[in-house]
């Protein structure tokens, strides 16, 4: 089943100098393991590549339901230097959740995501 | 019931609602006001203002921030804890005490001011002392940009606003502490804590990063639901309510707008978030993985379980140095095609650049409106949007090709493609670049002075 991203998860994001962290976080507590399992640091690597220029890590928080992405040199400089409109990353957060993931339909049914439209 | 410390969260950066500190001291019972003024870029503004008016370099919002609330601090004892110092705390003081007396409340002040933070004036002789000062994300040392430095503070901790407070402060000025430091230490100082009861430390940093923001974690920027939060032009400032165990409540004015839910907490738990298992601070390394939230009535949440770990030797420097120009210009494309002429535009300008044989270090055209902040993922729907606003900046170290790029723009009005407005600005500024350094320099090489007057 493909599921969208904005659809089981909200998220907010900042800056720290060329790195953007995305945190992203489950809208249900049982749907953080479908995050875990899926949204994986190479999945959202392809999602930005060519939009940012570094790598990306992932950190888990289980207990706030949440995973947090580091993509790093996203923000031309970042700080003072950028030229960008979104030179602080304030909006990599919705640019994340455009995502759709593939999840199994068992798995999908089981924990009762919806499927993207 | 035991004892509980309400700290108020007023400001979330300098430039932040004018109103929110007097209407969290006049909305309900509150024991400390917490002011967070100063951000990355922050001390080096304020250090070109220093330069050119010794009495400046400070947050001036600060003063009317005072002034608007001198009423409850003089009547009702509630204290005020804030970084506006930037760098120089000390005229920071001079403004208050001046603004006091002349409302005739100067008894009723006791000023404490934090000062060490400033290594500009000792910057030659740590690095002739071997401190390298090396860029934390590039590894270079400070000497590869050493005259272009304007600012350098280290970020310090709890320990002086505390001293501050049990030397009988009732307005605590500092310059560069951490944003998280101005909410812990009224709780260190009230509850006692020690200096390696790692586990409280951690909370009441983590209470400070929840309300550092201001209302960033009461329904301000909250994507959760965001629709339905109720009236945001009446949004209430967060409150913490702290415990002497560490555990705390995160609430707000009752009667005002915003939210405060699981939802709206986590999302500022998250913003500007590292590694969550070591969020560093001078104080203690807090572990975010640790942190429980639960739903404490309306507006109430309730954090608990959070574990600290021993701080490191090191303190956080934040070094300001001058870095080249920039300039950045827009014009606006209307419909019919306003994205077809808008790309258009960008092609035309960029062929004249290069016919003017300017190269620069970065040139970077954006269409907002199709794609400025979602690049490629933002899919084709700008083909069909009714204006696309193009936005042209470039850097360079040398200003006059920057000068020069400037006037490059607006002539397109008449001498590119149709259907194009919005150019009233004329001609971009050219500004000069103040950079960001972070470094680490041995805690021991930093001493922090309190005086309370």
């Amino acid at each position: 089943m493909r599921v969208r991203l904005l659809d089981i998860a909200h998220a907010r994001s900042g800056d720290k100098g060329d790195t953007a962290n995305v945190g992203i976080i489950a809208l249900r507590p049982e749907w953080y393991a479908v995050l875990e399992r899926h949204l994986t640091r190479e999945r959202v690597a392809r999602h930005f590549d060519g939009i940012i220029e570094g790598g990306v890590d992932r950190f888990e928080l289980p207990n706030l339901g949440a995973l947090n992405f580091l993509l790093h040199g996203a923000l031309d400089g970042g700080g003072t230097l950028s030229l960008k409109t979104d030179a602080q990353g304030k909006v990599y957060s919705t640019a994340l959740l455009r995502m759709e993931l593939d999840v199994p339909d068992a798995e999908a049914t089981a924990a009762g995501l919806p499927a993207a439209s | 019931m035991s004892r509980t410390v309400r700290v108020a969260g007023g400001q979330g950066f300098w430039g932040d609602w004018p109103e929110a500190p007097r209407r969290q001291v006049e909305g309900g019972p509150v024991d400390y006001l917490m002011l967070d003024y100063l951000a990355e870029v922050t001390m080096s503004i304020l250090q070109k203002q220093k330069e050119r008016d010794p009495a400046m370099g400070y947050a001036r919002d600060f003063v009317g921030a005072m002034e608007s609330v001198l009423a409850a601090v003089a009547e009702r004892g509630v204290k005020v804890i804030a970084n506006a110092g930037g760098v120089n705390p000390e005229a920071c003081a001079a403004a208050v005490q001046a603004m006091a007396r002349a409302a005739g409340r100067d008894g009723a002040l006791r000023i404490g001011i934090v000062t060490g933070d400033n290594l500009l004036p000792r910057l030659d002789e740590l690095l002739a002392a071997g401190h390298e000062l090396r860029n934390m994300d590039t590894g270079e040392p400070l000497s590869v940009v050493r005259d272009r430095v304007i600012a350098a503070n280290a970020y310090i901790g709890s320990t002086p606003i505390v001293e501050a407070l049990a030397r009988g402060a009732n307005v605590v000025i500092t310059g560069r502490s951490t944003d998280t430091a101005l909410t812990m230490a009224p709780l260190r100082h009230e509850f006692g804590w020690g200096a390696t009861e790692w586990d409280k430390l951690a909370a009441g940093i983590i209470a400070g990063h929840i309300i550092e923001c201001g209302a960033q974690c009461s329904g301000g920027n909250c994507l959760y639901d965001w629709r339905n939060i109720p009236a945001l032009a009446d949004v209430g400032y967060p409150i913490v309510e702290g415990s002497a165990d560490g555990t705390f409540i995160v609430t707000k004015h009752p009667g005002t707008g915003g939210r405060v839910s699981v939802p709206t907490v986590t999302e500022q738990l998250v913003y500007e978030m590292g590694d969550p298992h070591a969020y560093i601070t001078p104080d203690v390394v807090a572990d975010f993985t640790s942190i429980r939230l639960e739903a404490a009535g309306p507006d109430r949440v309730r954090v608990y379980g959070i574990r600290g770990a021993p701080a490191t030797d090191k303190l956080k420097v934040s070094i300001a140095y001058k870095s080249g120009y920039k300039a950045v210009g827009s014009l606006v494309y209307a419909w019919p095609d306003a994205l077809e002429k808008a790309e258009a535009a960008d092609r035309i300008l960029r062929e004249r650049l290069d016919r003017l044989g300017l190269k620069f270090e970065k040139v970077l055209g954006e269409f907002v409106g199709a794609s400025a902040t979602h690049g490629r993922l933002a899919g084709d729907a700008g083909r069909h949007a009714p204006e696309v606003q193009y936005r042209i900046g470039v850097r360079d170290a040398d200003r006059r090709k920057v000068e020069r790029f400037t006037r490059e723009i607006v002539p397109l009005v008449l001498n590119g493609p149709p259907s194009v407005t919005g150019f009233a600005g004329g001609r971009p500024k050219v500004e000069e670049i103040v950079a960001y350094w972070p470094a680490l320099v041995d805690k021991t090489v930093v001493q922090t002075r309190v005086e309370v007057r």
